[in-house]
């Protein structure tokens, strides 16, 4: 459940720091959104594709990646052909699937702990107006580790709701699950404290 | 050594704990009592979890309500529910996280953390999702994080009560072979056979205190006489 | 029941149980919009619970940790882990058309907890619904219709036409969201301070009353 879309790898993609593609993403998708044009969506393309290529990703990881913007691209394309001409339709859309895709990419060949480091990095000059880093870390690691505890709590609730016969009511599943959170919540802060973490 | 003088407790009015004065010495103490006798409560007094209303608990004379910090370093706890326990999400991770601020460097850290993983039979598991361990792994992970630390004092608050006999035996035995001092509060009357000092906690007072064959006796016939709560 | 002794204390920082509820909330938001979960109208319309895990963490949380489970949740979702609703996670979804909404998810969150935290201890039905209706669903729509009018290049009134699918299942979110805060308020009194420093004695009292 919690296996990000990292995919392992050892080109020079994946070796390259996490905090250079992440400024990469923001400079290209900065650009593209800039231009918002057919030449700029097509440069954008091949950019990426080769990207994708260098990264050891085939087109049908790249193809992946964009699926879920299918209904959009369905619906969009035509409408603003229609309305705008082909110019303006290949334009959006495309900058759009373009985006899309590279940033997934960004997100294929970066762990999620690389990425989580970048942010602790990042937050660091916070420090000066009270945020503490090492907390922030903590409470990223703290969340990754509740998910499977709450889920564990949605099944035995929808187990608990079967067995009295209410499967139809959100409510008697919902009201549960949320005090469970609660409890855990309440034993997760008292075994923080007694491990210092408010020392 | 703890000591505990003139403690009251109380939640809003209700009093879960009242005049209790104790001195906790021996290797090995266990606590029965009734749910809600306040047991649980006794027992986080002892690490500063819990401040009292009234009174005042020292461990190797440092008062818990001011210095709770290093009270902390001294008393590690150990929990009944292991998924509570675990912050982090790798097994390695959580053990590391106990460390993090006692200046240790990256390869000093490591040693440690795959030190006493092996211990626990955990050696295996370091890169391991923690919530992919059987619950036995998990309280044994949770003790190894607690212990890392190397607290001279360990206080248990039901630490077998959600695991299955073969699991509750495995970490009844390595409670066993502690070289520190074991405070345990536990429903399972069997680990504490032979312990020179339970107490019996009913009410919110210390009403048996001494070797586990009598002091279980006298829980057994207060369980009995219909006061189930 | 046994409330950690770090509760009260005043402090910029963050006590422990202040971070284990957050966690515990942004894994909530995560765990309602699992694959296949919970499903409104049975399991043909994708809508999930995850807009009511938003309302849910503003309602019982207050705004400033409402606010911050959000966050830490659309963090995770952007490093890359599968968290929002259907299993969609990575970097990709702040570039979709639909990342006016998650930055909605985070403002919503945010003045629902403002708004119920105007009347606690008290949580009146009435006012918690119209904090959810507010929140979760106006100000998560004025955030994210926008943004769609603008990534897709279409008028803002058909973004919001097209986003009317989605209104009758965020009003019955709302109807369930403010049921469930009501009862937890009612079970845990106390679990969010009130927003003035008068009405805080008051929370007091009845947390002491129970």
């Amino acid at each position: 459940m919690l296996t990000s879309t990292f995919r392992p790898g050892a080109s020079l993609l994946h070796r390259s720091g996490a905090g250079a593609k992440l400024l990469g993403l923001l400079v290209f998708s900065t650009v593209l959104v800039a231009f918002q044009s057919p030449l700029a969506v097509l440069a954008g393309f091949a950019l990426v594709a080769g990207l994708y290529g260098l990264g050891g990703f085939g087109p049908r990881t790249l193809v992946a990646q964009v699926w879920p913007l299918r209904w959009f691209v369905l619906c969009l394309l035509p409408f603003q052909w229609w309305t705008a001409g082909w110019q303006v339709a290949v334009a959006v859309v495309g900058t759009l699937v373009v985006a899309v895709a590279g940033a997934a990419l960004v997100t294929l060949a970066t762990r999620v702990t690389d990425l989580l480091d970048v942010i602790a990095r990042v937050l660091e000059p916070a420090r000066a107006v009270g945020v503490d880093p090492e907390r922030v870390a903590l409470l990223l690691a703290l969340t990754i580790r509740a998910v499977p505890v709450i889920a564990g709590t949605l099944h035995e609730a929808r187990d608990a709701r079967r067995a009295r016969g209410l499967e139809r009511s959100t409510r008697a599943l919902v009201t549960p699950i949320v005090v469970r959170t609660i409890r855990h919540a309440d034993r997760v802060g008292e075994a923080l404290a007694a491990r210092g973490i408010d020392d | 050594m703890i000591q505990i003088q003139g403690v009251s407790h109380r939640y809003g009015d209700r009093e879960v704990l009242s005049g209790v004065d104790l001195s906790l010495g021996e290797d090995r103490i266990g606590v029965v009592g009734a749910n809600g006798s306040g047991k649980s409560t006794l027992a986080r007094l002892l690490n500063g979890l819990v401040v009292p209303t009234t009174g005042r608990v020292l461990v190797d004379g440092m008062d818990t309500a001011r210095d709770g910090a290093g009270v902390r370093r001294k008393v590690g706890f150990v929990f009944s529910d292991p998924d509570a326990q675990i912050v982090m999400p790798t097994v390695a991770e959580d053990v590391a996280f106990s460390l993090r601020r006692h200046g240790l460097g990256k390869a000093e850290v490591a040693d440690r953390v795959g030190g006493i993983l092996a211990r626990f039979g955990l050696g295996g598991h370091l890169d391991h999702p923690a919530h992919l361990l059987s619950s036995g792994q998990k309280q044994l992970l949770a003790l190894a994080s607690v212990l890392v630390t190397e607290p001279e004092i360990l206080v248990c608050d039901e630490p077998t009560t959600l695991l299955d006999l073969r699991n509750s035996r495995q970490v009844a035995d390595l409670l066993e072979g502690l070289t520190q001092q074991v405070i345990m509060v536990t429903h399972d009357l069997d680990l504490l056979a032979g312990w020179a000092r339970v107490l019996v906690v009913n009410e919110g007072q210390v009403v048996q205190d001494g070797p586990a064959e009598q002091s279980i006796g006298r829980y057994k016939a207060l369980m009995g006489a219909g006061r189930p709560c | 029941m046994i409330q950690p002794s770090s509760g009260g204390r005043a402090s910029r920082r963050m006590s422990s149980r202040d971070l284990a509820l957050v966690a515990s909330f942004a894994a909530l938001i995560a765990v309602l919009g699992l694959p296949g979960s919970i499903t409104v109208f049975g399991s043909a319309a994708p809508i999930t619970l995850q807009s009511m895990g938003v309302m849910l963490a503003g309602s019982i949380l207050g705004w400033k940790r409402g606010a911050l489970s959000v966050v830490v949740l659309l963090v995770l979702v952007a490093a890359g882990l599968p968290l929002l609703a259907g299993g969609r996670g990575g970097l990709a979804v702040f570039f979709g058309p639909t990342a006016g909404y998650l930055i909605g998810f985070v403002l919503g969150a945010a003045v629902i907890g403002w708004l119920v935290q105007q009347r606690l201890p008290a949580y009146p039905l009435w006012w918690g619904g119209l904090a959810n209706v507010v929140g979760g669903i106006g100000v998560v729509y004025l955030v994210g219709i926008p943004v769609l009018a603008a990534a897709t290049s279409t008028s803002l009134w058909l973004a919001a036409t097209g986003s009317l699918v989605f209104l009758p299942g965020d009003a019955l979110k709302v109807v369930i969201a403010t049921a469930v805060a009501s009862a937890v308020h009612r079970g845990y009194p106390g679990i969010t301070a009130p927003t003035a420093a008068v009405k805080s004695d008051r929370a007091g009292e009845q947390a002491s009353a129970r």
